[in-house]
């Protein structure tokens, strides 16, 4: 099991390298924005850190899902904000 | 269940990956953007039908969170959204730090892989939540946007690193009863991101913050290795990958390496230069500048961190509407590194409505640059300084630049003669063709808008 995680990682971080490689500058801060949401992620570690039992543990998972839910939602909506003011000279949208 | 909530999270990492490539084009950013935002909907979802969950918990922090995020995300200002991206990215290193101490806190039994991978996520994610709060307050002007240096400053982190390192090693192998170092290696932590960033200058916080990017994706991924999830390694190393070339990008766009930004302290000293400047600034009234622009054919503005403080994108574009309407062609020239954020001249034209073709890169314009009547320097200075090309002893040497200085007419609208963030004069400054617009952008803009506006009223 282990190795597995660790085989999807290795693999994960080169498709990332390949996905990435000639972005027009234009797109540099939008394209942080939004890989900045994807890192939000975490969000479903955080859910799945608060179980029925309560606890301390709990209590760090809900702290974690309030930042993790700030990093997801703001990071799409400021994306999403900034590339609709993008707009071609050609008319279309 | 669990079959089902995994293949969901095989398609939310598809769609990750489809949002990525699409966010790297510019006719399909937006839609890459909710491509991705739909494969995070599908990950929470289905998470949310594991058993046993504390749903009342779930439900409060979701709302919280999300009203945050959204206030933020309505409110804040184009010219503020390098600080925004940085406060999400802390808020993201934060939550997964938090991730790593719940799983800590709930199972403290941990074996060697599990407790390895708590504590990378703990660390990561500690170093890139203060790590992107100090770029926060220097990007802000919280805190000072100079290069903070102290004597045997990498001496102490290297010995912070070190202890860290060491801590881990026995927090590995000892998990149940490293409680007390585990919070020790917390603290450590988020020193070590305070002290990371502080000694860089304002103007290198594109390269932090989208350093501390990618960090924040592989604290998400170590957070993934914890609870053997994969749509977390997945969707943090893509951005951690992704994050690196992004920083790496820049770093060519300054010909710097990532280790002279982030260890040289740049713009702390003044290097001494080998070449002397000549001859004298030669200021020049908004009502001469206007007389030149009215005969130009041809214009190009060169917008920089200034236009951003200034916030005179849209007298700059109200501004080109009248050059064309002149007859002249108008174009941008967008230095990679101008302003504090990658890309983010590109975002505040863009706010102010000008289209995107108007935006050229330097190397499109350079070798045509001499047949250009005007360029307009809108607070920018290290991306048009000549001695970048002509002065060896400069520590811009070697950067690529615009070169307005080939243009017949400079002119360069400044508050005043400081030198830029390198700390290095400007020799543009003093060039035979180049004439100071001194004073704010904005009022220097309006001025010249209205003066147009006038002659056509006329």
């Amino acid at each position: 099991m282990t190795i597995l995680l660790l085989f999807i990682f290795v693999l994960a971080i080169f498709l990332g390298v390949e996905l990435i490689q000639k972005v027009p500058s234009q797109l540099h801060t939008p394209l942080m924005s939004g890989s900045n949401a994807i890192s939000g992620i975490t969000i479903v570690g955080a859910i799945l850190a608060i179980n029925v039992g309560g606890g301390f543990g709990t209590f760090l998972g809900v702290l974690a899902l309030i930042f993790a839910t700030i990093n997801v939602v703001g990071g799409y909506l400021v994306t999403d904000r900034m590339l609709g003011m993008f707009k071609s000279g050609k008319g279309k949208s | 269940m669990s079959g089902f909530i995994n293949i969901a999270y095989i398609v939310a990492s598809v769609l990750f990956i489809y949002g990525l490539k699409m966010l790297g084009r510019a006719d399909t950013a937006r839609r890459g953007n909710l491509v991705s935002a739909s494969g995070m909907s599908l990950a929470i979802v289905v998470t949310l039908l594991a058993s046993g969950l504390g749903y009342v918990w779930i439900v409060v922090g979701l709302v919280v969170g999300s009203v945050i995020g959204v206030l933020a995300a309505r409110t804040v200002q184009m010219t503020q959204m390098p600080e925004m991206v940085a406060l999400l990215n802390g808020s993201g290193g934060l939550a997964s730090l938090l991730v790593g101490w719940a799983e800590y806190a709930r199972n403290p039994q941990a074996d060697e892989f599990t407790a390895a991978a708590i504590f990378l996520a703990v660390l990561i994610g500690g170093v890139t939540f203060t790590g992107s709060l100090v770029a926060f307050g220097k990007l802000s002007g919280r805190i000072e946007g100079k290069p903070i240096q102290f004597t045997n400053q990498q001496l102490i982190n290297i010995i912070i690193l070190g202890g860290t390192v060491l801590i881990g090693i026995i927090f590995v192998l000892f998990p149940q009863t490293a409680f007390l170092l585990f919070l020790v290696a917390i603290l450590a932590a988020m020193a070590l991101g305070v002290l990371a960033v502080i000694p860089i200058g304002g103007a290198d916080m594109p390269i932090v913050v989208s350093l501390l990017n990618s960090y924040s994706g592989l604290a998400a991924s170590m957070a993934g290795f914890i609870i053997g999830n994969n749509v977390l390694i997945v969707a943090g190393s893509l951005v951690g990958a992704s994050g690196l070339i992004l920083t790496n990008i820049m770093c060519k766009a300054m010909n710097r390496s990532l280790a002279n930004v982030l260890f040289s302290g740049f713009g702390a000293v003044a290097t001494a230069s080998t070449v002397k400047i000549e001859g004298e600034a030669k200021p020049i009234t908004a009502e001469d500048a206007y007389f030149i622009l009215e005969a130009a054919s041809s214009v190009i503005f060169v917008p920089g961190y200034g236009m951003a403080v200034a916030q005179a994108q849209h007298a700059v574009r109200e501004l080109a509407d009248l050059l064309m309407a002149n007859g002249a062609e108008v174009s941008y020239a967008i230095h990679p590194v101008a302003g504090r954020m990658p890309g983010h001249m590109n975002v505040l034209l863009a706010e102010a409505n000008v289209p995107y073709e108007q935006l050229v890169e330097p190397d499109d314009v350079n070798p045509t640059m001499d047949v250009v009547d005007v360029a307009v320097v809108i607070g920018a200075n290290d991306v048009v300084n000549p001695a970048a090309r002509e002065d060896e002893g400069s520590p811009l040497y070697g950067m690529p630049i615009i070169n307005v200085d080939d243009a017949r007419t400079v002119f360069v609208l400044k508050r005043g003669m400081s030198a830029g963030f390198s700390g290095v004069e400007n020799p543009l400054f003093f060039k035979e063709n180049t004439r100071m617009l001194f004073g704010d952008a904005k009022d220097s803009l309006s001025t010249l808008v209205s003066e147009f506006k006038e002659a056509l009223a006329a």
